[in-house]
Protein backbone atom coordinates (compact mmCIF):
# COMPACT_ATOMS: atom_id res chain seq x y z
CA UNK A 1 0.00 0.00 0.00
CA UNK A 2 3.09 2.17 0.21
CA UNK A 3 2.48 3.85 -3.15
CA UNK A 4 -1.29 3.50 -3.08
CA UNK A 5 -3.20 6.75 -2.86
CA UNK A 6 -4.97 6.57 0.47
CA UNK A 7 -8.40 7.95 1.15
CA UNK A 8 -8.39 10.67 3.81
CA UNK A 9 -9.29 8.71 6.91
CA UNK A 10 -11.43 11.57 8.22
CA UNK A 11 -14.08 10.47 5.67
CA UNK A 12 -14.01 7.03 7.23
CA UNK A 13 -14.35 8.55 10.72
CA UNK A 14 -17.30 10.65 9.57
CA UNK A 15 -19.06 7.64 8.02
CA UNK A 16 -18.45 5.52 11.12
CA UNK A 17 -19.82 8.32 13.29
CA UNK A 18 -22.97 8.62 11.16
CA UNK A 19 -23.27 4.84 10.86
CA UNK A 20 -23.27 4.48 14.63
CA UNK A 21 -25.21 7.60 15.61
CA UNK A 22 -28.11 7.47 13.13
CA UNK A 23 -29.32 3.90 13.88
CA UNK A 24 -29.18 4.74 17.60
CA UNK A 25 -31.48 7.71 16.99
CA UNK A 26 -33.69 6.12 14.33
CA UNK A 27 -34.04 2.43 15.19
CA UNK A 28 -34.11 0.09 12.17
CA UNK A 29 -35.02 -3.16 13.93
CA UNK A 30 -32.91 -5.58 11.90
CA UNK A 31 -33.73 -9.26 12.59
CA UNK A 32 -31.66 -11.36 14.99
CA UNK A 33 -31.02 -15.09 15.10
CA UNK A 34 -30.32 -16.90 18.34
CA UNK A 35 -26.96 -18.66 18.37
CA UNK A 36 -26.18 -21.90 20.19
CA UNK A 37 -24.02 -20.38 22.94
CA UNK A 38 -26.66 -17.80 23.85
CA UNK A 39 -29.38 -20.45 23.89
CA UNK A 40 -27.23 -22.53 26.29
CA UNK A 41 -27.00 -19.61 28.74
CA UNK A 42 -30.74 -19.01 28.48
CA UNK A 43 -31.50 -22.70 29.05
CA UNK A 44 -29.19 -22.81 32.08
CA UNK A 45 -30.98 -19.90 33.76
CA UNK A 46 -34.39 -21.18 32.67
CA UNK A 47 -33.74 -24.65 34.10
CA UNK A 48 -33.09 -23.32 37.62
CA UNK A 49 -35.93 -24.02 40.05
CA UNK A 50 -37.69 -21.19 41.84
CA UNK A 51 -35.81 -20.13 44.98
CA UNK A 52 -32.45 -21.47 43.84
CA UNK A 53 -29.39 -19.30 44.27
CA UNK A 54 -27.00 -17.96 41.68
CA UNK A 55 -23.78 -16.01 41.99
CA UNK A 56 -23.22 -13.20 39.51
CA UNK A 57 -19.75 -11.68 39.39
CA UNK A 58 -19.30 -8.23 37.87
CA UNK A 59 -15.75 -8.35 36.56
CA UNK A 60 -15.73 -5.23 34.43
CA UNK A 61 -15.55 -1.46 34.63
CA UNK A 62 -17.29 1.44 32.83
CA UNK A 63 -15.03 1.09 29.75
CA UNK A 64 -16.87 -2.16 28.85
CA UNK A 65 -20.32 -0.96 29.90
CA UNK A 66 -21.77 -0.58 26.38
CA UNK A 67 -21.21 -4.28 25.69
CA UNK A 68 -21.52 -5.91 29.10
CA UNK A 69 -24.15 -3.81 30.85
CA UNK A 70 -27.02 -4.80 28.52
CA UNK A 71 -26.25 -8.51 28.95
CA UNK A 72 -25.91 -8.06 32.72
CA UNK A 73 -29.32 -6.41 32.79
CA UNK A 74 -30.90 -9.11 30.63
CA UNK A 75 -29.48 -12.02 32.65
CA UNK A 76 -30.34 -10.43 36.02
CA UNK A 77 -33.85 -9.68 34.78
CA UNK A 78 -34.27 -13.27 33.61
CA UNK A 79 -33.12 -14.49 37.04
CA UNK A 80 -35.52 -12.16 38.85
CA UNK A 81 -38.36 -13.32 36.58
CA UNK A 82 -37.51 -16.94 37.43
CA UNK A 83 -37.41 -16.03 41.16
CA UNK A 84 -33.77 -17.03 41.47
CA UNK A 85 -32.03 -15.42 44.45
CA UNK A 86 -28.93 -13.53 43.39
CA UNK A 87 -25.62 -13.05 45.15
CA UNK A 88 -23.65 -10.27 43.47
CA UNK A 89 -19.94 -9.95 43.81
CA UNK A 90 -17.07 -8.31 41.91
CA UNK A 91 -13.50 -9.27 41.17
CA UNK A 92 -12.92 -5.80 39.70
CA UNK A 93 -13.11 -2.75 42.00
CA UNK A 94 -15.48 -0.90 39.67
CA UNK A 95 -17.67 -3.99 39.31
CA UNK A 96 -19.43 -3.10 42.56
CA UNK A 97 -20.78 0.08 41.02
CA UNK A 98 -21.78 -1.82 37.89
CA UNK A 99 -23.80 -4.30 39.98
CA UNK A 100 -25.40 -1.47 41.93
CA UNK A 101 -26.40 0.27 38.73
CA UNK A 102 -28.06 -2.87 37.33
CA UNK A 103 -29.95 -3.41 40.60
CA UNK A 104 -31.10 0.23 40.60
CA UNK A 105 -32.29 -0.05 36.99
CA UNK A 106 -34.31 -3.22 37.62
CA UNK A 107 -35.51 -3.09 41.18
CA UNK A 108 -38.43 -0.72 40.47
CA UNK A 109 -40.02 -3.46 38.33
CA UNK A 110 -39.74 -5.95 41.20
CA UNK A 111 -41.17 -4.23 44.30
CA UNK A 112 -41.54 -7.57 46.12
CA UNK A 113 -37.82 -8.33 46.07
CA UNK A 114 -36.02 -7.57 49.29
CA UNK A 115 -32.36 -6.84 49.83
CA UNK A 116 -30.75 -9.57 51.92
CA UNK A 117 -33.55 -11.99 51.16
CA UNK A 118 -33.75 -12.14 47.37
CA UNK A 119 -30.50 -10.46 46.42
CA UNK A 120 -27.32 -9.23 48.04
CA UNK A 121 -24.26 -7.32 46.91
CA UNK A 122 -21.15 -8.66 48.62
CA UNK A 123 -18.86 -6.12 46.99
CA UNK A 124 -15.30 -6.32 45.73
CA UNK A 125 -12.47 -8.43 47.08
CA UNK A 126 -8.91 -8.20 45.83
CA UNK A 127 -7.04 -11.39 45.00
CA UNK A 128 -8.69 -12.65 41.80
CA UNK A 129 -8.26 -16.39 41.40
CA UNK A 130 -7.21 -16.91 45.04
CA UNK A 131 -10.36 -15.11 46.21
CA UNK A 132 -12.49 -17.46 44.11
CA UNK A 133 -10.56 -20.46 45.42
CA UNK A 134 -11.07 -19.30 49.02
CA UNK A 135 -14.80 -18.74 48.36
CA UNK A 136 -15.00 -22.36 47.28
CA UNK A 137 -13.51 -23.46 50.60
CA UNK A 138 -15.18 -21.02 52.96
CA UNK A 139 -17.43 -18.28 51.68
CA UNK A 140 -17.74 -16.58 55.05
CA UNK A 141 -14.00 -16.11 55.53
CA UNK A 142 -13.76 -14.18 52.27
CA UNK A 143 -16.99 -12.23 52.64
CA UNK A 144 -17.85 -11.94 56.35
CA UNK A 145 -19.94 -8.85 55.51
CA UNK A 146 -21.82 -7.50 52.50
CA UNK A 147 -20.85 -4.18 50.94
CA UNK A 148 -23.14 -2.28 53.31
CA UNK A 149 -21.43 -3.73 56.35
CA UNK A 150 -24.17 -6.24 57.26
CA UNK A 151 -22.88 -9.52 58.63
CA UNK A 152 -23.74 -12.23 56.11
CA UNK A 153 -24.89 -14.43 59.03
CA UNK A 154 -27.81 -12.01 59.39
CA UNK A 155 -28.83 -12.17 55.72
CA UNK A 156 -31.46 -14.85 54.97
CA UNK A 157 -30.19 -15.28 51.39
CA UNK A 158 -26.84 -16.49 52.74
CA UNK A 159 -28.37 -19.25 54.90
CA UNK A 160 -26.62 -22.50 54.08
CA UNK A 161 -24.10 -20.83 51.77
CA UNK A 162 -20.71 -21.90 53.09
CA UNK A 163 -19.06 -22.59 49.76
CA UNK A 164 -20.17 -23.10 46.15
CA UNK A 165 -22.13 -26.30 46.87
CA UNK A 166 -25.52 -24.60 47.42
CA UNK A 167 -25.15 -22.26 44.47
CA UNK A 168 -27.14 -23.25 41.39
CA UNK A 169 -24.85 -21.62 38.87
CA UNK A 170 -22.16 -19.00 38.58
CA UNK A 171 -22.21 -16.27 35.97
CA UNK A 172 -19.27 -13.97 35.36
CA UNK A 173 -19.52 -10.78 33.33
CA UNK A 174 -15.94 -10.34 32.32
CA UNK A 175 -13.83 -7.77 30.52
CA UNK A 176 -10.51 -9.47 31.24
CA UNK A 177 -8.69 -11.04 34.15
CA UNK A 178 -9.84 -11.95 36.72
CA UNK A 179 -13.01 -13.03 34.99
CA UNK A 180 -14.63 -15.98 33.25
CA UNK A 181 -11.40 -18.01 32.95
CA UNK A 182 -10.72 -17.87 36.67
CA UNK A 183 -14.32 -18.74 37.55
CA UNK A 184 -14.25 -21.72 35.16
CA UNK A 185 -10.91 -22.98 36.45
CA UNK A 186 -12.03 -22.87 40.09
CA UNK A 187 -15.83 -22.91 40.33
CA UNK A 188 -16.35 -25.47 37.58
CA UNK A 189 -13.11 -27.44 37.39
CA UNK A 190 -12.41 -27.66 41.12
CA UNK A 191 -15.95 -27.50 42.55
CA UNK A 192 -18.02 -28.77 39.63
CA UNK A 193 -20.58 -25.95 39.66
CA UNK A 194 -22.26 -24.95 36.37
CA UNK A 195 -20.46 -21.84 35.20
CA UNK A 196 -21.40 -19.43 32.47
CA UNK A 197 -20.51 -15.94 31.48
CA UNK A 198 -20.60 -12.94 29.25
CA UNK A 199 -17.61 -11.16 27.77
CA UNK A 200 -16.69 -8.46 25.29
CA UNK A 201 -16.61 -9.44 21.62
CA UNK A 202 -12.83 -9.14 21.35
CA UNK A 203 -12.17 -11.49 24.26
CA UNK A 204 -14.60 -14.17 23.05
CA UNK A 205 -12.01 -16.28 21.12
CA UNK A 206 -10.05 -16.80 24.36
CA UNK A 207 -13.18 -18.10 26.10
CA UNK A 208 -14.47 -20.40 23.36
CA UNK A 209 -12.13 -23.34 24.18
CA UNK A 210 -13.96 -23.66 27.51
CA UNK A 211 -17.23 -24.45 25.73
CA UNK A 212 -16.63 -28.15 25.25
CA UNK A 213 -18.00 -31.59 26.02
CA UNK A 214 -17.01 -31.25 29.68
CA UNK A 215 -19.25 -28.15 29.83
CA UNK A 216 -16.52 -26.14 31.54
CA UNK A 217 -18.45 -23.14 30.35
CA UNK A 218 -22.20 -23.50 29.84
CA UNK A 219 -22.71 -21.19 26.89
CA UNK A 220 -21.28 -17.73 26.46
CA UNK A 221 -22.67 -14.30 25.78
CA UNK A 222 -20.03 -12.76 23.54
CA UNK A 223 -20.38 -9.09 22.77
CA UNK A 224 -23.34 -6.89 22.01
CA UNK A 225 -24.88 -9.33 19.54
CA UNK A 226 -25.22 -12.02 22.20
CA UNK A 227 -26.73 -9.46 24.58
CA UNK A 228 -29.25 -8.52 21.90
CA UNK A 229 -30.09 -12.19 21.28
CA UNK A 230 -30.65 -12.66 25.02
CA UNK A 231 -32.94 -9.63 25.10
CA UNK A 232 -34.95 -11.20 22.29
CA UNK A 233 -35.13 -14.52 24.16
CA UNK A 234 -36.49 -12.89 27.32
CA UNK A 235 -38.75 -10.74 25.12
CA UNK A 236 -37.43 -7.46 26.54
CA UNK A 237 -35.73 -5.46 23.78
CA UNK A 238 -33.28 -3.00 25.29
CA UNK A 239 -30.12 -1.09 24.55
CA UNK A 240 -28.37 -4.13 23.05
CA UNK A 241 -31.12 -4.64 20.47
CA UNK A 242 -31.01 -1.00 19.40
CA UNK A 243 -27.21 -1.01 19.60
CA UNK A 244 -27.04 -3.98 17.22
CA UNK A 245 -28.39 -1.85 14.37
CA UNK A 246 -25.54 0.62 14.95
CA UNK A 247 -22.95 -2.14 15.25
CA UNK A 248 -24.19 -3.86 12.08
CA UNK A 249 -24.04 -0.65 10.05
CA UNK A 250 -20.56 0.15 11.43
CA UNK A 251 -19.33 -3.34 10.49
CA UNK A 252 -20.82 -2.97 7.03
CA UNK A 253 -19.00 0.36 6.55
CA UNK A 254 -15.73 -1.27 7.64
CA UNK A 255 -16.27 -4.15 5.19
CA UNK A 256 -17.01 -1.70 2.37
CA UNK A 257 -13.83 0.22 3.15
CA UNK A 258 -11.80 -3.00 3.28
CA UNK A 259 -13.16 -3.80 -0.20
CA UNK A 260 -12.30 -0.28 -1.42
CA UNK A 261 -8.79 -0.60 0.00
CA UNK A 262 -8.27 -3.91 -1.80
CA UNK A 263 -9.65 -2.64 -5.11
CA UNK A 264 -7.27 0.33 -4.88
CA UNK A 265 -4.37 -1.97 -4.11
CA UNK A 266 -5.04 -4.31 -7.04
CA UNK A 267 -5.69 -1.44 -9.44
CA UNK A 268 -2.40 0.21 -8.51
CA UNK A 269 -0.58 -3.10 -8.75
CA UNK A 270 -1.92 -3.62 -12.26
CA UNK A 271 -0.91 -0.09 -13.21
CA UNK A 272 2.61 -0.69 -11.87
CA UNK A 273 2.85 -3.91 -13.89
CA UNK A 274 1.73 -2.17 -17.05
CA UNK A 275 4.15 0.69 -16.38
CA UNK A 276 6.97 -1.81 -15.86
CA UNK A 277 6.33 -3.47 -19.20
CA UNK B 1 21.04 -13.73 54.14
CA UNK B 2 19.03 -10.84 52.70
CA UNK B 3 18.32 -12.96 49.62
CA UNK B 4 18.41 -16.43 51.13
CA UNK B 5 15.45 -15.93 53.50
CA UNK B 6 13.02 -14.75 50.76
CA UNK B 7 14.20 -17.62 48.55
CA UNK B 8 13.58 -20.10 51.36
CA UNK B 9 10.10 -18.67 52.01
CA UNK B 10 9.27 -18.87 48.28
CA UNK B 11 10.51 -22.46 48.07
CA UNK B 12 8.60 -23.60 51.18
CA UNK B 13 5.34 -21.88 50.22
CA UNK B 14 5.56 -23.08 46.61
CA UNK B 15 6.19 -26.69 47.62
CA UNK B 16 3.36 -26.66 50.21
CA UNK B 17 0.89 -25.33 47.61
CA UNK B 18 1.94 -27.88 45.00
CA UNK B 19 1.64 -30.77 47.48
CA UNK B 20 -1.74 -29.51 48.74
CA UNK B 21 -3.16 -29.86 45.21
CA UNK B 22 -2.33 -33.59 45.28
CA UNK B 23 -2.83 -34.24 49.02
CA UNK B 24 -5.63 -31.89 50.14
CA UNK B 25 -5.56 -33.32 53.68
CA UNK B 26 -3.97 -32.22 56.95
CA UNK B 27 -1.56 -30.51 57.24
CA UNK B 28 -1.23 -29.45 53.57
CA UNK B 29 -4.87 -28.57 52.93
CA UNK B 30 -5.03 -26.52 56.11
CA UNK B 31 -1.74 -24.78 55.36
CA UNK B 32 -2.73 -23.88 51.82
CA UNK B 33 -6.03 -22.46 53.16
CA UNK B 34 -4.10 -20.27 55.60
CA UNK B 35 -1.73 -19.14 52.87
CA UNK B 36 -4.67 -18.18 50.67
CA UNK B 37 -6.04 -15.97 53.45
CA UNK B 38 -2.60 -14.38 53.80
CA UNK B 39 -2.62 -13.72 50.06
CA UNK B 40 -5.98 -11.94 50.31
CA UNK B 41 -4.70 -9.76 53.16
CA UNK B 42 -1.52 -8.92 51.25
CA UNK B 43 -3.63 -8.14 48.14
CA UNK B 44 -5.57 -5.59 50.19
CA UNK B 45 -2.35 -3.96 51.29
CA UNK B 46 -1.07 -4.04 47.72
CA UNK B 47 -3.92 -1.72 46.73
CA UNK B 48 -2.85 0.69 49.47
CA UNK B 49 0.75 0.40 48.33
CA UNK B 50 -0.36 1.15 44.76
CA UNK B 51 -2.11 4.31 45.92
CA UNK B 52 0.95 5.47 47.85
CA UNK B 53 3.13 4.73 44.85
CA UNK B 54 0.76 6.74 42.62
CA UNK B 55 1.13 9.67 45.00
CA UNK B 56 4.90 9.42 45.20
CA UNK B 57 5.46 9.13 41.44
CA UNK B 58 3.12 12.03 40.64
CA UNK B 59 4.49 14.31 43.36
CA UNK B 60 8.06 13.77 42.10
CA UNK B 61 6.95 14.67 38.56
CA UNK B 62 5.21 17.83 39.75
CA UNK B 63 8.06 18.83 42.06
CA UNK B 64 10.67 18.64 39.30
CA UNK B 65 8.25 20.07 36.73
CA UNK B 66 8.75 17.20 34.33
CA UNK B 67 7.19 17.21 30.85
CA UNK B 68 3.40 17.84 31.03
CA UNK B 69 3.58 18.13 34.83
CA UNK B 70 0.25 19.96 34.92
CA UNK B 71 -1.59 16.73 34.01
CA UNK B 72 -0.17 15.03 37.10
CA UNK B 73 -1.81 17.69 39.25
CA UNK B 74 -5.15 16.74 37.68
CA UNK B 75 -4.49 13.06 38.45
CA UNK B 76 -3.67 13.78 42.08
CA UNK B 77 -6.53 16.25 42.53
CA UNK B 78 -9.03 13.74 41.05
CA UNK B 79 -7.67 11.01 43.29
CA UNK B 80 -7.89 13.14 46.44
CA UNK B 81 -11.38 14.42 45.64
CA UNK B 82 -12.80 10.94 44.96
CA UNK B 83 -11.18 9.41 48.07
CA UNK B 84 -12.32 12.32 50.25
CA UNK B 85 -15.91 12.22 48.98
CA UNK B 86 -16.05 8.45 49.42
CA UNK B 87 -14.76 8.72 52.97
CA UNK B 88 -17.03 11.60 53.96
CA UNK B 89 -20.40 10.51 52.57
CA UNK B 90 -19.83 6.94 51.42
CA UNK B 91 -21.07 5.38 48.19
CA UNK B 92 -24.30 3.65 47.25
CA UNK B 93 -26.08 2.44 50.37
CA UNK B 94 -23.02 2.57 52.62
CA UNK B 95 -22.53 5.60 54.85
CA UNK B 96 -19.34 7.63 55.21
CA UNK B 97 -17.79 9.43 58.18
CA UNK B 98 -20.45 12.16 57.97
CA UNK B 99 -23.30 9.73 57.35
CA UNK B 100 -25.26 9.67 54.09
CA UNK B 101 -25.20 13.46 53.53
CA UNK B 102 -28.95 13.80 52.90
CA UNK B 103 -28.86 17.51 52.00
CA UNK B 104 -26.11 17.23 49.39
CA UNK B 105 -27.56 13.93 48.11
CA UNK B 106 -30.99 15.49 47.65
CA UNK B 107 -29.45 18.41 45.78
CA UNK B 108 -27.32 16.33 43.42
CA UNK B 109 -29.65 13.37 43.12
CA UNK B 110 -26.79 11.05 44.10
CA UNK B 111 -24.14 10.90 46.77
CA UNK B 112 -21.22 13.16 45.75
CA UNK B 113 -18.93 10.20 44.98
CA UNK B 114 -21.65 8.47 42.92
CA UNK B 115 -22.47 11.73 41.17
CA UNK B 116 -18.91 12.17 39.94
CA UNK B 117 -18.58 8.47 39.14
CA UNK B 118 -21.82 8.33 37.11
CA UNK B 119 -21.46 11.69 35.39
CA UNK B 120 -17.73 12.03 34.77
CA UNK B 121 -15.75 8.83 35.27
CA UNK B 122 -18.18 6.51 33.45
CA UNK B 123 -18.41 8.81 30.44
CA UNK B 124 -14.67 9.40 30.24
CA UNK B 125 -13.99 5.66 30.21
CA UNK B 126 -16.78 4.96 27.71
CA UNK B 127 -15.42 7.74 25.47
CA UNK B 128 -11.90 6.31 25.52
CA UNK B 129 -13.24 2.87 24.63
CA UNK B 130 -15.55 4.24 21.92
CA UNK B 131 -12.61 5.89 20.15
CA UNK B 132 -11.41 2.37 19.38
CA UNK B 133 -14.22 2.00 16.84
CA UNK B 134 -12.68 4.76 14.72
CA UNK B 135 -9.14 3.46 14.99
CA UNK B 136 -10.17 -0.14 14.30
CA UNK B 137 -12.08 1.00 11.22
CA UNK B 138 -9.07 2.95 9.98
CA UNK B 139 -6.64 0.13 10.80
CA UNK B 140 -8.85 -2.47 9.08
CA UNK B 141 -9.03 -0.33 5.92
CA UNK B 142 -5.24 0.01 5.78
CA UNK B 143 -4.17 -3.42 7.02
CA UNK B 144 -6.64 -5.90 5.50
CA UNK B 145 -5.06 -6.00 2.06
CA UNK B 146 -4.87 -9.33 0.22
CA UNK B 147 -1.18 -9.30 -0.70
CA UNK B 148 -0.36 -12.95 -0.03
CA UNK B 149 -2.25 -16.24 0.36
CA UNK B 150 -2.08 -15.89 4.17
CA UNK B 151 -3.34 -12.32 4.17
CA UNK B 152 -6.15 -13.36 1.78
CA UNK B 153 -7.17 -16.10 4.20
CA UNK B 154 -7.13 -13.63 7.08
CA UNK B 155 -9.10 -11.12 5.05
CA UNK B 156 -11.75 -13.65 4.00
CA UNK B 157 -12.23 -15.05 7.50
CA UNK B 158 -12.36 -11.54 9.03
CA UNK B 159 -15.04 -10.44 6.57
CA UNK B 160 -17.07 -13.64 7.07
CA UNK B 161 -16.92 -13.40 10.88
CA UNK B 162 -17.76 -9.70 10.78
CA UNK B 163 -20.73 -10.27 8.48
CA UNK B 164 -21.88 -13.30 10.49
CA UNK B 165 -21.85 -11.22 13.64
CA UNK B 166 -24.10 -8.57 12.19
CA UNK B 167 -27.78 -8.69 11.46
CA UNK B 168 -26.92 -8.33 7.75
CA UNK B 169 -25.38 -11.80 7.83
CA UNK B 170 -28.79 -13.32 8.51
CA UNK B 171 -30.43 -11.14 5.87
CA UNK B 172 -27.90 -11.86 3.12
CA UNK B 173 -28.09 -15.65 3.25
CA UNK B 174 -31.38 -16.17 5.05
CA UNK B 175 -33.01 -17.21 1.74
CA UNK B 176 -30.74 -20.24 1.27
CA UNK B 177 -32.55 -23.62 1.23
CA UNK B 178 -32.15 -26.03 4.16
CA UNK B 179 -29.69 -28.18 2.22
CA UNK B 180 -27.33 -25.19 1.88
CA UNK B 181 -27.75 -24.07 5.48
CA UNK B 182 -24.04 -24.60 6.12
CA UNK B 183 -23.40 -21.58 3.85
CA UNK B 184 -25.61 -19.35 5.99
CA UNK B 185 -23.28 -16.54 7.14
CA UNK B 186 -23.96 -16.79 10.90
CA UNK B 187 -23.26 -20.56 10.59
CA UNK B 188 -20.03 -19.91 8.67
CA UNK B 189 -18.98 -17.38 11.31
CA UNK B 190 -19.83 -19.85 14.09
CA UNK B 191 -17.82 -22.56 12.31
CA UNK B 192 -14.74 -20.30 12.02
CA UNK B 193 -14.98 -19.30 15.66
CA UNK B 194 -15.67 -22.82 16.95
CA UNK B 195 -13.06 -24.79 15.01
CA UNK B 196 -10.05 -22.94 13.50
CA UNK B 197 -10.10 -20.12 16.09
CA UNK B 198 -10.62 -22.42 19.06
CA UNK B 199 -7.90 -24.78 17.82
CA UNK B 200 -5.46 -21.87 17.61
CA UNK B 201 -6.52 -20.58 21.01
CA UNK B 202 -6.05 -24.01 22.58
CA UNK B 203 -2.54 -24.22 21.17
CA UNK B 204 -1.75 -20.79 22.62
CA UNK B 205 -3.28 -21.75 25.98
CA UNK B 206 -1.31 -25.00 26.20
CA UNK B 207 1.89 -23.15 25.29
CA UNK B 208 1.17 -20.43 27.85
CA UNK B 209 0.30 -23.04 30.48
CA UNK B 210 3.60 -24.86 29.94
CA UNK B 211 5.39 -21.51 30.09
CA UNK B 212 3.71 -20.67 33.40
CA UNK B 213 4.69 -24.07 34.86
CA UNK B 214 8.27 -23.54 33.69
CA UNK B 215 8.64 -20.04 35.10
CA UNK B 216 6.86 -21.02 38.36
CA UNK B 217 9.33 -23.87 38.86
CA UNK B 218 12.22 -21.52 38.15
CA UNK B 219 10.92 -19.12 40.82
CA UNK B 220 10.21 -21.88 43.38
CA UNK B 221 13.64 -23.44 42.87
CA UNK B 222 15.36 -20.08 43.11
CA UNK B 223 16.70 -20.08 39.55
CA UNK B 224 14.67 -17.00 38.59
CA UNK B 225 15.40 -14.26 41.15
CA UNK B 226 14.49 -11.06 39.33
CA UNK B 227 11.39 -10.61 41.56
CA UNK B 228 13.77 -9.95 44.48
CA UNK B 229 15.10 -6.87 42.73
CA UNK B 230 18.65 -6.18 41.64
CA UNK B 231 20.52 -8.52 39.24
Amino acid sequence: MGKTKQLDRRWLFLLIFLGVALPLIFSIGLPLETTKNVQMVYDLVDSMPKGSKALISFDYDPASMPELHPMAKAVVKHCFDKEIDLIFTAMWPMGVKMADDIIDQLIEDYPDLEYGENYVNLGFKAGGMITIQSMGKNFREVFPKDMNGNSIDELPIMDGINNFSNIGFIFSLSAGAPGIKEWVQIAHDAYNRPTSGGCTGVSAPAMLPYINEQHQLTGLLAGLKAAAEYEVLIQTPGTATSGMDAQSIAHLIIIIFIAVGNINYWRNKRKEKKGGK
Amino acid sequence: MKRKIPLLITFTVGIILIISEFIPHKPFGQLSGELEIWFLIISGFAILLGQLSLFKVNIIKIRYKQHDWQFYIVTLASFVVMVALGFLWGTGRSAGLLGHGEVITNTLGYKPFDYLFNNIYQHLQATMFSLLAFFIASAAYRAFIGRTVESNLLLASAVLVMLGNTTFGSLLTGWLPESLNFLHLPKVSEFIMTFPTTAGQRAIMIGAGLGIIGSSLRIILGIERSYLGGE
